[in-house]
């Protein structure tokens, strides 16, 4: 089958339009706001960002994860209109970028997770173990699995149970808590630390102290390894970026963090 | 008034050699930005960039454990890739009835092709999993699952190229050769493959381009751990995925330290290309006028 | 023996993800956007959409650039140590880690062009990325022309810019398309690179100065982040069958060239 060589010139065009239309399917003219950062915090902007487009034709959210400290570093270069992170903003940020505000939007456990099978039989343990086990790294008992360093949720682990220890270095690292989680649930001893809202089946949370994370232990503080989520902007926020976070704020936006399984900010 | 064509001769020329210094341009720009930002990193660290211990918020910038992640999990993945490819390579150039060479040559390049998150994906759900059985530790990320997937990443790209080679060795070397009484496989050892040597040992070097360089795959299977990996069962970092994994939230002095884990693996493909030509010293032609290259792209 | 293995490891890894990745191929899979978090429900039209935008802004960019340096180096500069110069930088160019293209990417495009995570940003570095390619094919095409050609056409008075444009531009045409189409198939094999620059965003871009995941980059968010190891296969079988067909083009493409070339001239 040859093509003659004046076919060649009709294919070819037809081929760009057919691509050229398939593109344009996407095209709009709207305005955007960006957010980004915490992957805790992705899976309530995320429901946000539906129900909010669902009410504003004209405004598109995208939502990117990253962790808390690329929030915070999208936010203060421009690459992000709102951050989201999972721990509070820390000195050194609020020494150098004076300008971020952040506003309090639910509150999070962090568990501690085991695969279902539970090959080491744990099902209560206490601060200080856990520390040991991380500091202690990969062994034969165990696969300790972590966050990057620009996680949020590692901070909050690391302020409230490692203290000074440090993380083993054969620890396996993960950039979101979705990877935590599938690691930890495919990996039969392994341990690792995930937000509340991510927990379900696959993965097995263990109780601190005896304490189990939950909604209700994190709303009274009887559960240790708890902190606040925010939304981060630059100076005070105006327009469409105010009008988002209200709406993350308001009564159909604590819902929707109820929903999802996290702690709403009363 | 009428435009003189040779004027739009040289007028094109020049445009043309503007578009040529383009490339040059961007690799000096990148070269340069490369040092500029990894700089403060050697100057203010100095050698102990190269220390053991990475762990950013407590100060601690060395990635030797990054290179040696790096060199482990190449190394592994050439010892796995060359006899397979190589062997391959004289399989389809030597051995195969033409008609399935004729299938399985355009088949190979093919698979040139192919992503490498997609060797990533196959890593992860099955070969990860057989590796943590057979191991019985840990989830099976670790620098054996990494090296298996980079083999088969740079199979295809080092088989193809290898037997461009071999089938550009002259005839006549191996009429002569059997005339001589050789057996087939005493021809193959004794003259084909020293003769397709540089083509060879060209090929390697692209593959081992490649397995350097690639980074999705490596942080899907490799673990992830800034630590010298003691057994092939260990997990480890490399160079590539600590650059990918620390970038979006690495500011100042950590972000230069990024920076610089770019500046080696800049040094090293230099050291590589250098190695490359000096391979192909002596073969007639542009060494990328066999055009198979231009489908060895890393990820 | 070592032969069969060589072959089959790489091919064992292709039926694999496309025997697991086709029962999830469905309509749905491809005119619904992934729903984001962990489901890993819906399918990958936006992904698509990203992918294409990207790829046709990536090749509106080299091709012209890629086109233009090769005819400089393979008809009109001259064998001295600045043309060598020039070539060495693009051969160096060509095997600089995706990666680190990322990082030069994130600084220039996103921060000092201010271009934020963008698919422009995203196709500007791919563009930096395949333009040694490009070069290179378009130069072994157009060195393929055989020297007659040029011959005659100058021993009939044309300027050197005539010559290329009418005889060796339109011979070389086939290799040049054979390049194009390479180019496009190594923009859509990219992940290292569009990771850093583009974002993490699975929604539907609505202009080009939106971020997005290209087919590759969904790939490892979904394997990294979601069970929905199915949707993920099913995503790589696509991500082959579109590197397929691109190699089949090429492959169609040559044989015709040679078809022609051979059979009338």
């Amino acid at each position: 089958m040859r093509i003659n060589i004046h076919g060649r010139w009709v294919l070819l065009p037809m081929v760009c339009l057919l691509v050229a239309t398939l593109g344009l399917i996407g095209c709009n003219g709207n305005t955007s706001v960006a957010v980004g950062g915490s992957t805790t915090v992705q899976p309530l902007t995320e429901k946000w960002r539906d129900a909010y487009e669902a009410n504003h034709e004209d405004i598109d959210v995208t939502v990117e994860g990253g962790g808390s400290t690329a929030g915070v570093a999208g936010v203060s270069d421009g690459r992000f209109d709102i951050g989201a992170i999972s721990r509070d903003l820390k000195s050194s940020e609020k020494e150098q970028w004076p300008e971020l505000v952040d506003h309090a939007v639910a509150y999070d456990g962090v568990a501690i997770v085991v695969h279902p099978s539970n090959p080491n039989g744990i099902t209560d343990i206490t601060l200080e173990e856990i520390a040991n086990i991380f500091e202690q790294g990969s062994t034969s008992t165990w696969t300790v699995v972590s966050r990057e360093e620009g996680s949020g949720t590692r901070e909050t682990f690391e302020n409230r149970v490692m203290g000074d220890m440090e993380i083993a270095s054969s620890a396996e690292f993960q950039t979101s808590n979705g990877a935590i989680k599938q690691k930890v649930a495919n990996t039969e001893n392994a341990i690792g630390y995930l937000s509340l809202g991510y927990v379900d089946d696959s993965v097995q949370a263990i109780t601190v102290d005896g304490i189990e994370c939950a909604i209700a232990t994190v709303q009274d503080s009887s559960y240790p390894i708890a902190r606040i989520l925010y939304l981060v902007t630059w100076n005070e926020p105006e327009g469409e970026i105010k009008d988002f976070i209200d709406f993350a704020k308001s009564s159909e936006g604590q819902q929707i963090v109820e929903d999802e399984g996290y702690i709403a900010i009363i | 008034m009428h435009i003189s064509r040779h004027f739009v001769d040289r007028v094109v020329k020049h445009i043309m050699l503007a578009l040529a210094t383009l490339s040059l341009l961007i690799l000096v720009l990148i070269a340069l930005y490369i040092f500029r930002e990894a700089w403060p990193a050697f100057k203010e660290l100095g050698l102990s960039v190269f220390d053991d211990k990475w762990y950013p918020s407590r100060e601690a910038y060395g990635i030797m454990t990054m290179i040696v992640g790096t060199i482990v999990s190449t190394t592994l993945a050439l010892f796995f890739a060359v006899p397979l490819s190589i062997g391959c390579a004289l399989f389809l150039a030597e051995v195969a009835p033409p008609q399935v060479a004729q299938v399985a040559r355009p088949a190979v390049e093919l698979l040139v092709g192919i992503p490498s998150v997609v060797y990533g994906m196959v890593g992860v759900v099955f070969l990860s999993p057989i590796i943590a059985d057979i191991s019985g530790q840990g989830s099976g990320s670790s620098v054996l699952a990494a090296g298996i997937v980079l083999a088969i990443m740079i199979l295809p790209t080092v088989t193809s190229i290898s037997e461009d080679g071999l089938r550009a060795v002259p005839r006549a070397y191996k009429d002569a050769s059997l005339a001589l009484g050789a057996t087939r496989w005493q021809t193959i050892w004794h003259v084909l493959l020293p003769a397709a040597r540089s083509s060879i040992v060209a090929a390697v070097i692209l593959g081992l381009g490649r397995a350097i360089g690639e980074t999705m795959a490596m942080m899907m299977v490799i673990g992830n751990s800034p630590q010298f990996p003691h057994s092939i069962f260990d997990s480890a970092r490399t160079l590539t995925g600590n650059i990918a994994a620390e970038i979006a939230h690495a500011t100042g002095l950590h972000a230069d330290v990024l920076w610089a884990c770019g500046a080696l693996l800049f040094i090293m493909v230099l050291g590589l290309n250098t190695l490359g030509i000096l391979a192909y010293r002596g073969k007639i032609g542009l060494p990328w006028s066999r055009g198979k290259s231009a489908k060895g792209r890393v990820s | 023996m070592m032969g069969i293995c060589g072959v089959s490891l790489p091919l064992f890894i292709v039926i694999y993800v496309i025997a697991q990745g086709l029962p999830a191929i469905n309509w749905d899979f491809f005119t619904s956007e992934p729903a984001g978090g962990l489901s890993g429900d819906g399918g990958i039209s936006s992904v698509i959409i990203t992918t294409l935008w990207l790829v046709g802004a990536t090749l509106v960019v080299t091709v012209p650039l890629g086109i233009g340096a090769a005819i400089y180096l393979a008809e009109y500069a001259r064998d001295t140590w600045r043309t060598e110069i020039v070539r060495r930088g693009v051969e160096l160019l060509a095997g600089i880690p995706s990666i680190v293209f990322g990082l030069f990417g994130l600084a220039i495009f996103v921060q000092v062009f201010d271009l934020g995570l963008s698919i422009i940003s995203g196709s500007l570095t791919l563009a930096c990325l395949l333009l040694p390619f490009m070069i290179r094919s378009t130069e072994e095409a157009m060195r393929s022309v055989p020297r007659s050609h040029r011959e005659a056409s100058l021993a009939l008075g044309a300027t050197r810019w005539q010559m290329v444009r009418s005889v060796v531009l339109p011979s070389a045409l086939p290799g040049i398309i054979t390049g194009i189409i390479l180019c496009a198939g190594g923009a859509v094999a990219e992940s290292a690179c569009l990771y850093v620059v583009m974002g993490g965003s699975a929604e539907m871009p609505g202009t080009p100065l939106d971020g997005g995941r290209s087919l590759a980059v969904h790939i490892f968010y979904l394997i990294n982040e979601t069970n929905a190891l199915d949707k993920a296969m099913a995503t790589g079988a696509v991500l082959m069958v579109f590197v397929l067909v691109l190699n089949i083009a090429t492959r169609f493409l040559s044989w015709q060239y040679r078809a022609r070339v051979g059979g009338k001239k």
